[in-house]
């Protein structure tokens, strides 16, 4: 009896196989059949209403009829420079950029210790640890935080209990960053804004850390560097895609949150709840637009910014 | 000849893993010094150890007579070309090389000049503009050593250093190598898993094998004199004679070494062998014989007449090239 041979080039049957075999000969066909989906939802669903959203800031508002008017003025961009709607800016930028400042500052170490030290049990605990305030609702958190702040809340019971009451009165008396308690002052604004966002400047930092060849650190000590030196001179330059990823998370969520500042802090606007007033109830499509723009060009200029100065030449 | 390095019944361990395992080591001045082994054989976690990337779980390390235990990595007058060379990629490659002068405080100008000089001392003068990313093998070698060599250290540490060239880029290295070594008179410790370059370039050579030194001597001595098997065998692949085999011939039951190269081809005399296998090296060929039951290796030029597979020959040596082992293992 023959014994059954496996034929070399067994024959293809069925269109699955067919099919299968098709796109493997033609690899570049399997890329864009994957890629059309994505591509055409970006491209036309996410691009196009920003365009027409760049388009709209273009347009200006008829005051007496409320109206929008469409042709092309720069007018509705010099409204925002009138002081009530700078200040919003102004308020906004300064917000974000104190609150990416202290991201960086608080994620640092977290994301150097689970990069260089967490190992296995630990490291799980550390990505726990870090998403587990993710999992629970945005309005959650932010509520909790205001029952965490209030005059009645835990922390002043805390300063009570330390009799640092007064120290606490001191800060809320600063002007600018104090207030009537801690939950309607930027203070708080600031606070709620570094916890929410703190998760997307440590995850992004910890990824750029763990990729920083432990022989890289060696070389900068045998060369005579001490651990202040190399943190300055290597971990730093390197950690830094990282920072501005995490910082572009950090700076851009906090340009265009709306609800942070409407639950906590003093009632003054920011950006985010500039753009949702003037498109809801004043109807002012164009002013909204162009406070809208605002957030897209200072992250453009700091993206260019970071460029020249070479922070991703690591990359 | 000063000391420049000693090790004391120096020891590391991780757990229960003896990476070393008190060994007892002395390197002097100016030497050129490689630590051969297979890899795991902690020759690497000693070059750490002269760094300072490691600490010594037993035992005492003097460098140039100063305690080395507890001295970080940057108060050590000793400098490392890293095996993957780990050139900063953020860095040009004069800013690279002017590294340990930037730390140490040295102006800009100043440092400049000293990098393009250790530069052109590495064959690569008016380089330093470009990224580490966009050399090649051989290029970031270079560079590696240029920016270990800019701080003067009194050692300079090698860490397979040419284990990622190949082997043309290799072989002018070595060269290049020696010829630095004699220039500078500094120390050299090299490690390497490369018999041949151990022994084409060093002036004394450590064995190792499991986190033990098992034999210190010149290339030529450990080649000629290997006091034990696992010797005869990691370098140059020696026909190792089990004590039977020598008794029968001088009498001495010992464990006894031949080089391929020391046996020849007989008319007469000698001993009955069968040739089993050969294989064209080149300027040698090499050959697998069978003397009873026992295998031998034997090079022989090319330029001889080659028995073919399964001829009968004879074989004979000359008794003073075989050597008789100290070491009963």
């Amino acid at each position: 009896m023959n014994s059954p041979v496996a034929a070399i080039l067994p024959g293809r049957q069925g269109v699955l196989r067919r099919l299968a075999d098709t796109l493997w000969r033609y690899p570049r066909l399997l890329l864009v059949l994957m890629l059309a989906p994505p591509v055409l939802w970006l491209g036309i669903i996410y691009l196009g209403s920003l365009a027409a959203l760049l388009v709209q800031s273009f347009f200006s508002i008829d005051e007496f009829s409320g109206m929008i008017n469409y042709q092309f003025t720069l007018k509705t961009y010099r409204e925002l420079l009138i002081p009530a709607n700078l200040d919003i800016l102004v308020r906004t930028v300064s917000m974000a950029l104190a609150v990416t400042l202290a991201a960086v500052v608080v994620a640092f170490p977290i994301a150097f210790y689970a990069a260089r030290y967490a190992r296995g049990k630990w490291k799980a605990a550390f990505y726990i640890g870090v998403m587990l305030p993710l999992w629970s609702s945005y309005l959650v958190k932010i509520y909790a935080w205001k029952l965490v702040l209030a005059k009645e809340g835990i922390l002043n019971w805390i300063f009570a209990k330390l009799h640092l009451t007064w120290l606490l009165d001191a800060y809320l008396s600063l002007p600018l960053i104090g207030g009537n308690s801690l939950s309607v002052s930027y203070t708080g604004t600031f606070l709620v804004f570094l916890y929410v966002w703190l998760p997307f400047m440590i995850l992004p930092l910890q990824a750029a850390l763990e990729r920083v060849p432990e022989n890289l650190l060696e070389a900068s000590a045998d060369l005579g560097a001490s651990s202040r030196q190399t943190f300055r001179h290597v971990i730093m330059p390197l950690a830094l895609p990282g920072v501005i990823a995490g910082s572009i998370f950090t700076f851009s969520l906090t340009l265009g949150d709306y609800i942070i500042p409407q639950i906590i802090g003093s009632s003054r606007l920011f950006i985010g709840q500039a753009v949702y007033s003037h498109q809801g109830t004043a109807g002012n499509i164009p002013l909204a637009a162009a406070f809208a723009v605002v957030p897209i060009v200072i992250m453009g200029l700091y993206l260019w910014m970071a460029k020249r100065a070479g922070a991703f030449d690591a990359l | 000849m000063s000391t420049a390095l000693q090790f004391a019944g120096v020891s590391r361990h991780y757990g229960a893993v003896k990476a070393l395992d008190e060994v007892d080591l002395e390197v002097f001045e100016g030497e050129f010094f490689a630590m051969l082994g297979p890899s795991g054989s902690g020759k690497t976690t000693c070059l750490r150890l002269v760094a300072g990337f490691e600490q010594p779980t037993a035992g005492h390390i003097e460098i140039f007579g100063e305690t080395a235990e507890g001295v970080p990595p940057f108060r050590r007058n000793v400098n490392t070309v890293f095996q993957d060379y780990a050139l900063f990629p953020h860095l040009n490659v004069i800013d690279n090389v002017a590294y340990g002068l930037m730390i140490r405080g040295v102006g800009r100008a100043e440092r400049y000049r000293s990098a393009e000089q250790a530069l052109e001392m590495v064959a690569l003068q008016g380089l330093g503009q470009r990224r580490a990313g966009e050399l090649s093998g051989g290029q970031r070698q270079r560079v590696a050593l240029a920016r270990a060599l800019i701080n003067k250290p009194r050692v300079l540490l090698l860490d397979e250093p040419l284990g990622a060239l190949d082997l043309k880029l290799r072989e002018q290295m070595q060269e290049e190598l020696k010829n630095l070594h004699r220039q500078l008179g500094i120390t050299f410790i090299f490690v390497t898993h490369d018999q041949n370059e151990a022994l084409s370039m060093a002036d004394r050579v450590a064995l190792f094998n499991d986190g033990k030194i098992v034999q210190v001597g010149t290339p030529q001595e450990i080649y000629r004199r290997p006091q034990s098997r696992f010797v005869a065998d990691f370098v140059g692949s020696s026909n190792v004679l089990p004590p039977e085999f020598v008794a029968a011939l001088v009498g001495e039951r010992r464990w006894a070494s031949l080089r391929p190269e020391s046996i020849r081809l007989a008319a007469s005399g000698g001993h009955q062998a069968k040739v089993i296998a050969s294989s064209f090296l080149g300027g040698s060929t090499r050959l697998t014989l069978s003397v009873d039951s026992l295998r031998l290796q034997v090079m022989l030029p090319s330029v001889a007449d080659i028995p073919a597979a399964g001829e009968e020959v004879r074989i004979d040596w000359d008794s003073r090239d075989m050597h008789l082992m100290e070491n009963e293992a």
